[in-house]
C-alpha cells in the first residue's frame, strides 16, 4: 500500500479493535488507554506528520525475501519456546501465584481502593509510575528541542492563523457542543479512577484530546489565547514535581518515599489522599505533554505554510 | 488440554512477526513507525492475555465476585500504551526532521545522499588526489 494516509487509518482501527480485545480480555483500564490514546492521539500525530511529509510511498526495489527469512525463523523459534507456556485462562499459571493474590486479598484493606489496578499502579508500584511519568516527560522535552519554534514564527503567528477546518461549520458547532463534556468527562475519569476504570494516564489523554479538537477547529492563535506554550511547558514539569513532592512529604513525616501511610492519622485516609495526589501529578503531566506535542506539530506545519 | 490451549501465543507471535517484518523490509519511515506500533501491541497481548483467567471478571472489588483477572499486567500496559504513544510523537519528530533535511522519507534516499556527502567531504579533505579512490566507490555502488 503506497498511501500512508491509508496505512495511518488502518492503523487507528487496529487499535480500536485492540481496544475491545483487551477489554474482553478483563483489561479495562487498558482497553480504556488503548481506545484513547492508539485510536486517538498516535492516529492524530501520524496524520499531523503526514501533512509534513509527501503522502505517497515512492517504488521501492527492496528484496523482501531475505526479510521474509528472517521473520519467519525467528517465528518458528518462538512458537517453539511457548509449548512450554501455561494454557490460556488457566488459574493456578505462575503468573498468578505470587504477588497478584495478595494485591486482590489484601489491597482493601490496607488502600480501601476497589480498583486493584489503580491502587497497584499508584500505591504498590508508585516508583514505576513515576518513572513512566518521567519518560513522558523526557519524551515531551525530545519533542520540544526536536521541533524548535523560532521567534520569527512566533511573531508571524500573532497575525490570526485560520485552521484548515474553518468552513467546516456543522463540525465546528457539534465540536462546541462535545467540547465541554469531553473535558468534564475526562475529569470524571481523572476523580473517579478509585472506584473504576480510569485514572490519571486516561484522563490526561482526553484532557488533552478535548484541548486539540478546539484547535484544530477554531485555529492555533485562537487556541493559544488560553492554553499559552510557554504555561503549557510549565505544567510538564508541575505534574513530575507533584508527584515527587508527595513522596518527600511523604519522607518528611517520617516515612519511606511514597508510603502514603504517613501522609494523614490513619494510612487507609492517607493512601486515598496520596494516590488521588499522585494520579493528579501524572494526569497533568500527561495531558500538557500530549498538548504541547501536538501543538508543536502544527507550529511545524504553520512555518511550512507561511515561509514564502 | 491440548496443545491448542497456548493459541493467544500464537496470535500474539504473528502480530510480533508482522511487526517486525514492517520493521526491516519497508524503506517508508512512517511505516517503519506504524509497523512498531504494531510490534509493541503484540507484547501488549502478550501480558494482557497471561493476566486472564477463565471466568474471571475485571480486577475492580465487589462483594459480587470471586475470582479477578490478575491485575498487574494490566498496570503495566497501561502505563506501558502511554510511554509508548509519547516515544512515537519523538520517533515522528525526528521524521518530520529528516525531511527537512533530507527531503525525503524513504530509507535509501537518505543513504544515498549520506554518501554523496562522504565523497564531497574527501573531496575538500584531501583535494582531487583521492578522487582515484572516490570513483572506484563510486563504481563499486
Amino acid at each position: 500500500m503506497s498511501d500512508l494516509f491509508a496505512v495511518v487509518m488502518l492503523s487507528g482501527i487496529y487499535s480500536l479493535i485492540s481496544a475491545s480485545l483487551f477489554l474482553d480480555l478483563d483489561a479495562v483500564d487498558v482497553a480504556f488507554t488503548e481506545a484513547s490514546v492508539g485510536a486517538g492521539i498516535s492516529t492524530l500525530l501520524m496524520l499531523a506528520s503526514l501533512k509534513l511529509v509527501s503522502r505517497y510511498q515512492k517504488k521501492t526495489r527492496y528484496k523482501p525475501i531475505l526479510a521474509f527469512f528472517v521473520v519467519v525463523t525467528t517465528g518458528a523459534m518462538l512458537i517453539y519456546g511457548t509449548l512450554d507456556m501455561p494454557h490460556f485462562g488457566t488459574a493456578d499459571a505462575p503468573v498468578h501465584t505470587h504477588v497478584a493474590p495478595r494485591y486482590l486479598n489484601e489491597s482493601m484493606g490496607e488502600i480501601g481502593v476497589p480498583n486493584v489496578v489503580t491502587s497497584v499502579l499508584a500505591s504498590y508500584r508508585g516508583y514505576d509510575t513515576l518513572g513512566e511519568t518521567l519518560v513522558i516527560f523526557t519524551a515531551g522535552i525530545g519533542v520540544m528541542a526536536l521541533l524548535m519554534v523560532s521567534k520569527q514564527t512566533k511573531q508571524e503567528s500573532k497575525k490570526l492563523i485560520p485552521a484548515d477546518m474553518q468552513q467546516q461549520i456543522i463540525l465546528r458547532i457539534v465540536a462546541k457542543m462535545m467540547i465541554p463534556l469531553i473535558l468534564m468527562f475526562a475529569l470524571y475519569v481523572q476523580f473517579h479512577g478509585d472506584y473504576g476504570p480510569g485514572g490519571g494516564f486516561q484522563a490526561g489523554v482526553i484532557f488533552a484530546a478535548g484541548i486539540i479538537l478546539y484547535t484544530m477547529l477554531f485555529g492555533l492563535s485562537t487556541s493559544q489565547e488560553v492554553f499559552k506554550a510557554t504555561t503549557i511547558e510549565l505544567f510538564t514539569a508541575a505534574g513530575v514535581l507533584l508527584y515527587g513532592g508527595v513522596g518527600v512529604v511523604c519522607m518528611l513525616l517520617g516515612g519511606n518515599f511514597l508510603d502514603y501511610d504517613f501522609l494523614k492519622h490513619d494510612p487507609v485516609h492517607g493512601q486515598h489522599l496520596g494516590i488521588l495526589l499522585v494520579e493528579l501529578g501524572v494526569g497533568i503531566t500527561v495531558a500538557s505533554v500530549m498538548m504541547i506535542i501536538f501543538f508543536k506539530f502544527t507550529w511545524r506545519t504553520v512555518k511550512h505554510k507561511y515561509k514564502k | 488440554m491440548n496443545i491448542l490451549g497456548l493459541y493467544n501465543y500464537w496470535i500474539v507471535v504473528v502480530l510480533m512477526l508482522i511487526g517486525f517484518y514492517i520493521v526491516i523490509a519497508h524503506e517508508n519511515l512512517i511505516k517503519k513507525l506504524v509497523g512498531l506500533s504494531i510490534f509493541q501491541t503484540s507484547v501488549f497481548f502478550f501480558y494482557i492475555s497471561m493476566g486472564k483467567i477463565t471466568g474471571a471478571t475485571a480486577p475492580i472489588l465487589d462483594e459480587k465476585y470471586e475470582l479477578y483477572s490478575n491485575p498487574l499486567p494490566h498496570v503495566l500496559i497501561l502505563t506501558a500504551i502511554v510511554v509508548g504513544i509519547a516515544t512515537t510523537a519523538l520517533g515522528l519528530a525526528l521524521v518530520v526532521r529528516i525531511q527537512e533535511a533530507y527531503g525525503s522519507i524513504e530509507e535509501r534516499d537518505i543513504q544515498e545522499q549520506d554518501a554523496h556527502d562522504q565523497l564531497e567531504c574527501q573531496l575538500e579533505a584531501y583535494g582531487p588526489s583521492s578522487m582515484e579512490i572516490s570513483d572506484e566507490q563510486e563504481q563499486d555502488e
